[in-house]
């Protein structure tokens, strides 16, 4: 009989549970897909060396799952106890008929226990359908080969959902039963009639907190976004507490100042239905203050998730064809016995020594040394400069010495690198640099033309600023500086660090990988202990001496790597933040229209067109949708300033890429549960007379 | 000169097992400038008559002409327009919106007909100070007591001028003082301003006010009584007498 009562409850309120429904649905889904990512992967071919990385992936994954299973359950429960709320009038007949609160709990849980089961059923079937389609994404993201695919279907990842939600549906069981035994059976009658009071915001109060929050909401942004050199963790927290608080300041003081400007506009406000429209707006965003700032919030983090882990990547692969031209590079510098200085060995020379003819693996290179003059430090470039410098970056050394390179060799590297060779008179040095606010401060002295002595010389730059480089190979932009200096200013004696970058001689792919993996195993096994032994360095695994053997293939793995983990990440909190968000907004919205369904019936009665009702119901359901988007574009713009600077040495090109999959993926979403919100909303005023 | 003409009207519900004749042949009129009471039990057509009058149902049989109009024809658009234009709403439970003061629950009907704004502010004041409600414009409803309620209801329904004032038990949910206080505004908007006034109720003392009285039962017009130069003591006797008459199913209204 109890069983009888909850399927037929669930089939009546149907209309309420739909976007309940279509939410779980989504969650498992979501749930699923995302910790299947590993045997999804596991399932491509992906190269051996990227292995490392899908399992790194799948741990992250299975961390920020716990996450999401907190934010998801929080949903959940704040979605059950809303439905249940609504069911009062229902609860009392039950309770006037005699039904023992037992009962209820019992009837509820059964129904709970339905819901439960239909949404897990529903949305692993849906999640092992789409995560199909993830695969794409995992072997677009890998690059892996598509051709070894197979249908998966992931136990371990069914099996956690199935744990999670359960969890989940316990906790909303709980929290049911408790809300249950709390209920008086004269208020579930009453509920329903009590005559709403519309608490009219003292406007001189909600203007005065608007400009409050908007004061403190600009200081907050000014301190992440503009002020950066001063941005330090308490600070960084204080801007993020205060944007929030701001937010829900700014939400309970809006809707009062809107509505007031708005009356101001005679002639809009007393306009067809305006004046009903605006007032209903404004009442439900006072109805829902806390909840619009939790969404607001959630659609920020997402915004900025999405889109930086989108430029991350596409900085990535920009970043990669750019500065990373050649196929290997190996560098070396020994230090000298106290440490506080270097020995030179050239390494051509040194593997030729330890058994190994570099020119045998490497088809074209350049070689060329690094000079440092003992008495020049990057302190003494700045000149005049250098005391306000030190007073702002604090941490940096300006005591290092500064690196010289000689224009010739600079412009062998670049015709390896095939980049634009750089010319220079006798008098004169460059300053190369990719590095922002490197640039910036290497910039100062260059624009007023302060000259420096190297090895005796007087030279002078011969531009006013930075020129665009860079020597090492990298998947950033992380050349901080390199001085490039005439051949005849160079101290041949001072040499300190050797450089040898080039490409491998042609072959097939795995010719070639089999050279570099003979290379790798000749660095460390033979050539490293012969530096070692030669140079009296049995302190090797002391620091006695750096190397450094980069590889164009190894710095493509780390990236992959790394904007696949973002992106994964990016993805998987955006999604659920807004299914998050749209269901709250949906149900929020279908309950009002419910409760509102006797105001439409009266505007009908006193004539009102059927598309002037329908269209005050779109504004209605548009602006509430639209109000935390715009608040969370607002902050968005801030954050993603501040992302942009933490994430300077990736670069952030292409952000007009980043922005558009975004925005396609918050209008999918978000804008599908606004679609659905309004045709249900449609349907439930619809003309029934 | 005649407003309205219900001519053979029959509205039934229900399907062919169980058929309810809510309205079975019904035929009057009523004269421009009237104030007409229908009185009748509960469940006896008098609210579905209101509805089809209104519009708001449609008649299974039968003409309704309003100013030589078969309304009963109208459809969508027109239907609207119509409602809005001709008619004019009294409820028992107000129907106000909530979310909006009084000023803007009067003004409300007149945006929807796309009145100028400086017109509606001219218009809802006139109407204001008719019902006396003037110093309760600002007010949200849930400020005001249920006899100033029905009061800005009557200011919505009458500020556009509509040919006919359609009220459905107004004094349902009055307490007998704010009664008479709204059915003597009704009477002086009647008097002074010749609006015609169709008023549904079930209770006698109100329909004492009207000029006539239909009597409705079972669906069919069971009597009918014009108040002519008689007081209103002495007509809401003659209408006490037909509903002892009626049977005892309307004194329990009393």
């Amino acid at each position: 009989m109890l069983f009888k009562i909850s399927l037929k409850n669930i089939r009546r309120s149907l209309k309420d549970y739909a976007v309940y429904f279509f939410t779980l649905v989504i969650g498992v889904s979501i749930f699923y897909i995302f910790n299947a990512v590993g045997s999804q992967a596991a399932m491509l071919r992906v190269e051996e060396s990227r292995n490392d990385m899908v399992r790194l992936l799948t741990e992250i994954l299975s961390i920020v799952s716990i996450f999401v299973a907190g934010v998801l359950a929080l949903l959940i429960i704040y979605a059950s106890r809303f439905l249940m709320k609504r069911r009062n009038r229902e609860f009392a007949l039950y309770m006037l008929l005699g039904m023992g609160k037992g009962k209820i709990s019992a009837i509820l849980l059964m129904e709970t226990v339905i819901i439960g089961i239909g949404s897990l059923i529903t949305g692993l079937v849906a999640g092992v359908g789409l995560s199909q389609l993830m695969s794409a994404v995992v072997a677009n993201l890998f690059e892996a080969d598509m051709t070894a695919f197979k249908f998966t279907v992931s136990g371990s990842a069914i099996i956690k959902t199935i744990v999670c939600f359960a969890v989940m549906y316990l906790f909303v069981m709980f929290f049911n039963s408790i809300s249950v035994t709390k209920m008086k059976l004269i208020d579930l009658i009453q509920s329903g009639k009590r005559s709403e009071t519309i608490h009219a915001k003292n406007p001189v109060l909600s203007v005065i907190l608007f400009i409050i929050a908007s004061v403190a909401l600009g200081w907050a942004y000014y301190m992440v976004a503009y002020d950066f050199e001063h941005l330090n963790e308490t600070k960084v927290i204080i801007s993020i507490c205060l944007g929030a608080v701001s937010t829900l300041l700014i939400f309970f003081s809006v809707s009062g100042l809107l509505l007031r400007i708005l009356m101001s506009f005679k002639k809009l406000y007393h306009r067809g239905l305006n004046a009903f429209t605006f007032r209903q707006i404004s009442s439900k965003v006072n109805t829902m203050i806390f909840a619009m700032t939790v969404i607001c919030l959630m659609l920020f983090v997402t915004i900025c998730a999405l889109s930086a882990s989108f430029s991350f990547r596409n900085a990535m692969n920009g970043n990669l064809r750019k500065y990373c031209p050649a196929d290997a590079q190996i560098e070396l510098t020994v230090y000298d016995s106290d440490r506080t200085y270097n020995v030179y060995v050239d390494i051509e020379e040194s593997f030729q020594e330890a058994g190994c003819d570099l020119t045998d693996v490497f088809g074209e290179y350049a070689h060329f040394a690094a000079y440092n003059d003992k008495d020049v430090t990057l302190g003494d470039f700045f000149g005049p400069y250098l005391e306000d410098l030190q007073k702002q970056f604090r941490f940096f050394r300006f005591s290092a010495p500064a690196t010289f390179v000689k224009i010739s060799d600079y412009n062998a590297l670049m015709d390896l690198y095939h980049r634009d060779r750089l010319t220079l008179k006798d008098d004169e040095y460059l300053v190369i640099c990719n590095y922002d606010s490197m640039k910036k401060m290497l910039d100062l002295p260059l624009s007023t033309g302060l000259g420096i002595t190297v090895f005796g010389n007087s030279l002078k730059p011969a531009c006013n600023e930075c020129v665009d480089g860079f020597i090492d190979l990298s998947n950033t932009a992380v050349c901080s500086g390199i001085f490039i200096i005439p051949d005849k200013a160079v101290d041949e004696t001072q040499k300190v660090q050797d450089y040898f970058i080039g490409n491998y001689k042609q072959g097939s792919k795995e010719e070639v990988r089999a050279a570099e993996n003979r290379l790798h195993e000749f660095i460390e096994n033979s050539w490293l202990q012969w530096v070692g032994d030669t140079y009296g360095r049995d302190d090797v695994k002391y620091g006695g001496y750096w190397y450094d053997f980069a590889t164009k293939s190894e710095l493509y793995e780390n990236a992959i790597g790394l904007t696949a983990i973002l992106t994964f990440i990016g993805l998987y909190i955006g999604i659920v933040f807004l299914i998050a968000s749209g269901a709250i907004l949906a149900l929020k919205t279908l309950s009002e229209s419910v409760d509102s369904l006797p105001r439409y019936e009266m505007l009908r009665k006193i004539g009102a067109e059927e598309s002037s009702v329908t269209g005050s119901l779109f504004i209605q359901t548009g602006i509430f949708f639209l109000l935390p988007l715009l608040l969370a574009l607002f902050h968005s713009i801030f954050g993603m300033k501040f992302a942009k600077q933490v994430l300077e040495i990736v670069g952030t090109e292409n952000v007009s890429t980043s922005i558009t999959v975004t925005s396609a993926i918050l209008l999918l979403i978000y804008g599908g549960y606004f679609l659905i919100t309004f045709f249900s909303s449609k349907n439930i005023i619809k003309n029934r007379m | 000169m005649e407003l309205l003409r219900v001519q053979q009207v029959e509205k039934y519900y229900g399907n062919k097992s169980s058929l309810t004749k809510a309205l079975n042949d019904i035929s009057f009129s009523v004269e421009k400038g009237e104030f007409v009471a229908i009185m009748g039990a509960s469940g006896s057509g008098k609210t579905t008559l209101l509805n089809c009058i209104s519009t708001i149902d449609r008649v299974t049989a039968g003409h309704i002409y309003l100013e030589n109009q078969d309304i009963t024809e109208l459809k969508g658009k027109k239907l609207n327009s119509f409602r809005r234009e001709k008619l004019g709403f009294i409820f028992q439970d107000f129907n106000l919106l909530d979310t909006l003061t009084s000023y803007e629950n009067i003004a409300l009907s007149l945006t929807i007909q796309k009145w100028p704004v400086s017109d509606i502010e001219k218009a809802v004041r006139i109407v204001a100070q008719q019902l006396g409600i003037e110093e309760i414009l600002d007010k949200y409803p849930y400020q005001l007591s249920g006899g100033q309620k029905q009061r800005v209801a009557s200011a919505r329904a009458i500020v556009a001028n509509p040919k006919l004032i359609l009220a459905d038990e107004p004094t349902g949910a009055l307490d007998s003082k704010s009664s008479g206080m709204l059915l003597e505004r009704f009477n002086f908007l009647n008097k002074e301003y010749n609006a015609t006034i169709m008023m549904v109720t079930h209770d006698s003392f109100a329909a004492s006010y009207a000029s006539r009285v239909i009597f409705i039962k079972d669906g069919k017009i069971f009597n009918e009584i014009s108040r002519g130069n008689a007081k209103r003591k002495e007509f809401f006797d003659r209408i006490m007498d037909v509903v002892t008459l009626l049977g005892g199913e309307v004194n329990d209204a009393l």
